[in-house]
């Protein structure tokens, strides 16, 4: 097990008044959320905007100090960590970001953006060993190390998340976040870049943990998929189980919500359609936060959370006081 | 020329839009041509920079000039052109006869106006309906769009709804006037999945219940199949294939439309097959290269796509197909069709 993670919380204060800021009110943004990843595998983790998952993989990483719960990499639990030690320990950790625009810096090179973690964690002696490395890293991410003296602008949203992911990799990291890596591209590249990552954890024995919306791509990548809502691990199970047989009347509803580019088999398919939208933060239901729109409502979902617990199937697990 | 058929609500003919920028001129839509017919829902695919905006923009006259500019085309609406009407008459088409729903139902309402006011002003425009008449007839189409306690909710400002009821708030209005056609471009593209499907269902009833086309623009593959009758491909540009959905989707000819297709993961498919992306970067409208647009990323290139640009042409009935050499499917047992009938 490469990853642990336990009962993690995350807490967003609110604040009101312009000059004299006063904490008002909390946002409980990630609840109570537990999985594992073992080394080698891929964990897809969606859910709708809101629901938490980004806080998830960034506090995974400890660039957002959770509220509560513990983080436990490769056997340390990096809330234990000083700083220091944290900074050793992040060169095995790495993120990937969704807007490869907005996370490269514009007077940077495509070569000064890769070879920045290199700089940092002092990983190369001499001026030939630094270019080197970075003409091997831009290679690796399939662009052409010719171009590496250019500037973020000058390449196509697909090529600037190939220089994002050729960052993280230059530490040779175990583990990357990718939080919604490819859902500012246009199809016809979301393909190459989910291929690249693919074949970059085949390559390096990666560990990922895929952060998207999109459940098809999650399908395509992840071993195991874990859904959110409103903060909470909803369901999580294998990915054939949880697209095969899905437990919770919220993954339910997102499978049925996602057409499927087929016509004929859309006329035949019933368009169920959950009611509502999801509830506000700052005022979440009582209850499984899920009840509001729930088609299966049962009086006990209002009043009582319902815990995590095994389905019948080994490995899978659900969030539901009806489902099972 | 005036079309001939009665049925046809929509036709447009050899429509170019282009755009003079400082860096260069810009072919966003070139000799793009379609139908539509009464109370159908054509979907306009394609990715960013294919001229599918552009071309709705430009049934609308929308284009900002400058830089845009329709160049040349006809846009026969209900027997007339709208290319020939003056502004003051496309005023009374645009809002009435014809609407457009945006992507970003953030920035598409005046966030200083209540939701009421901006529901209300197509009736008020083309309908003259009195103010007080207005706001009660607006309460009735925020609820029938759905939007829980819509009548209360008239004096509401945008910032108080949500992405998904600010969207049925512009459904709302696009159908106030019970347009003969309405335009949809990406309406739920920013929004989640949950929500893309109540306002879609939402507004494909609404559409059903009045009679009204649609013409369903988006990027998404699953949305089409799900919604549209006909399908236009558009790459860079031009439209490089049309077909009815099931033909498309079941035979895609042209390789941009089937590298597409083998591109998106499904739902529905075996997840050890590894996805077959379109290689190559998405076209540079500034630089296209000579002859064919999309033959540096095709994987089926011929000598004469370098040369010379491809024409739409019938490849079967109700397909058509701008490519030199399109991708050919072996004749089924019992006709054309026998796979999808």
């Amino acid at each position: 097990m490469l990853l642990q993670v336990e009962d993690l919380s995350v807490c967003y204060p609110v604040f009101k008044g312009a000059l004299l800021k006063s904490k008002r009110a909390e946002i409980r943004a990630v609840e109570q959320v537990s999985f594992h990843i073992s080394a080698g595998e891929t964990l897809g983790l969606v859910g709708e905007s809101g629901c938490g998952k980004t806080s998830v993989g960034r506090s995974v990483l400890r660039l957002e100090e959770p509220a509560g719960g513990r983080v436990i990499f490769a056997g340390e639990d990096l809330g234990a960590l000083d700083k220091h030690q944290l900074r050793q320990l992040r060169r095995q950790m790495q993120i990937v970001f969704q807007d490869p625009f907005s996370s490269l810096d514009p007077r940077m090179t495509a070569r000064e953006v890769v070879g920045e973690p290199l700089r940092i964690h002092g990983l190369f002696t001499t001026r030939q060993e630094y270019r080197d490395r970075t003409d091997h890293l831009l290679e690796m991410v399939g662009l052409n190390p010719g171009m590496a003296e250019r500037y973020p602008h000058e390449f196509s949203g697909g090529q600037r998340q190939r220089i994002g992911i050729a960052r993280a990799l230059s530490v040779s990291p175990r583990f990357i976040v990718c939080d919604e890596p490819v859902s500012a591209l246009d199809v016809s590249i979301q393909a190459q870049i989910i291929n690249l990552l693919e074949t970059l954890q085949e390559r390096l024995q990666l560990t990922y943990l895929f952060i998207a919306h999109d459940l098809a791509v999650v399908r395509h990548i992840s071993d195991r998929v874990a859904v959110m809502y409103l903060g909470r691990i909803v369901e999580i199970a294998g990915r054939n189980a949880l697209y095969r047989s899905p437990l919770h009347p919220y993954t339910q509803a997102l499978l049925a919500a996602v057409p499927i580019p087929d016509p004929v088999l859309e006329a035949g398919r019933k368009h169920l359609v959950i009611e509502g939208e999801i509830s506000d933060s700052l005022n979440l239901p009582m209850g499984c936060r899920f009840h509001p729109r729930c088609p299966k409502v049962e009086e006990r979902c209002r009043e009582e959370v319902p815990g995590m617990r095994p389905a019948t199937e080994r490995k899978h697990w659900v969030a539901c006081h009806s489902a099972g | 020329m005036k079309p001939e058929s009665t049925e046809k609500l929509l036709e447009v003919r050899n429509l170019c839009t282009h755009f003079h920028t400082r860096a260069g001129l810009i072919r966003a839509v070139e000799d793009v041509s379609f139908e539509l017919a009464q109370g159908e829902t054509l979907g306009i695919v394609g990715e960013s920079g294919c001229g599918k905006s552009v071309s709705a923009l430009s049934l609308m006259r929308l284009i900002p000039n400058p830089p845009g500019r329709i160049m040349k085309g006809e846009i026969w609406f209900e027997g007339r052109d709208l290319l020939k009407l003056s502004e003051g008459e496309m005023g009374r088409v645009r809002g009435n006869r014809m609407a457009m729903i945006f992507q970003e139902p953030m920035t598409s309402l005046n966030p200083v106006l209540t939701i009421g006011r901006q529901v209300a002003e197509p009736l008020e425009i083309h309908q003259a309906a009195r103010p007080d008449k207005a706001q009660i007839l607006c309460g009735e189409l925020l609820e029938r769009v759905r939007i829980p306690g819509g009548r209360k909710r008239v004096k509401d400002y945008p910032h108080q709804f949500s992405g998904g009821m600010r969207q049925r708030a512009m459904i709302a209005m696009a159908l106030a006037c019970t347009p003969r056609l309405l335009i949809a471009d990406e309406p739920t593209t920013a929004l989640d999945v949950t929500i893309q499907a109540q306002l879609l269902e939402l507004m494909k009833n609404l559409t059903r219940d009045c009679g009204t086309s649609l013409i369903l623009i988006t990027h998404n593959l699953g949305i089409v199949a799900r919604y549209a009758d006909r399908v236009n491909v558009m790459y860079a540009g031009r439209i490089v294939e049309k077909a009815r959905a099931r033909d498309l989707y079941s035979r895609p000819r042209h390789p941009y439309t089937v590298g597409l297709m083998a591109s998106v993961p499904r739902l529905d498919q075996d997840v050890k097959c590894k996805l077959r992306p379109i290689q190559g970067q998405p076209p540079d409208l500034l630089q296209l290269p000579g002859g064919c647009a999309f033959q540096p990323r095709c994987g089926r290139p011929i000598e004469i796509c370098r040369i010379q640009s491809p024409l739409l042409t019938v490849a079967s009935e109700n397909h058509e197909v701008a490519c030199w050499n399109p991708a050919d499917y072996p004749k089924e047992i019992g006709g054309e069709h026998a796979l999808t009938s």
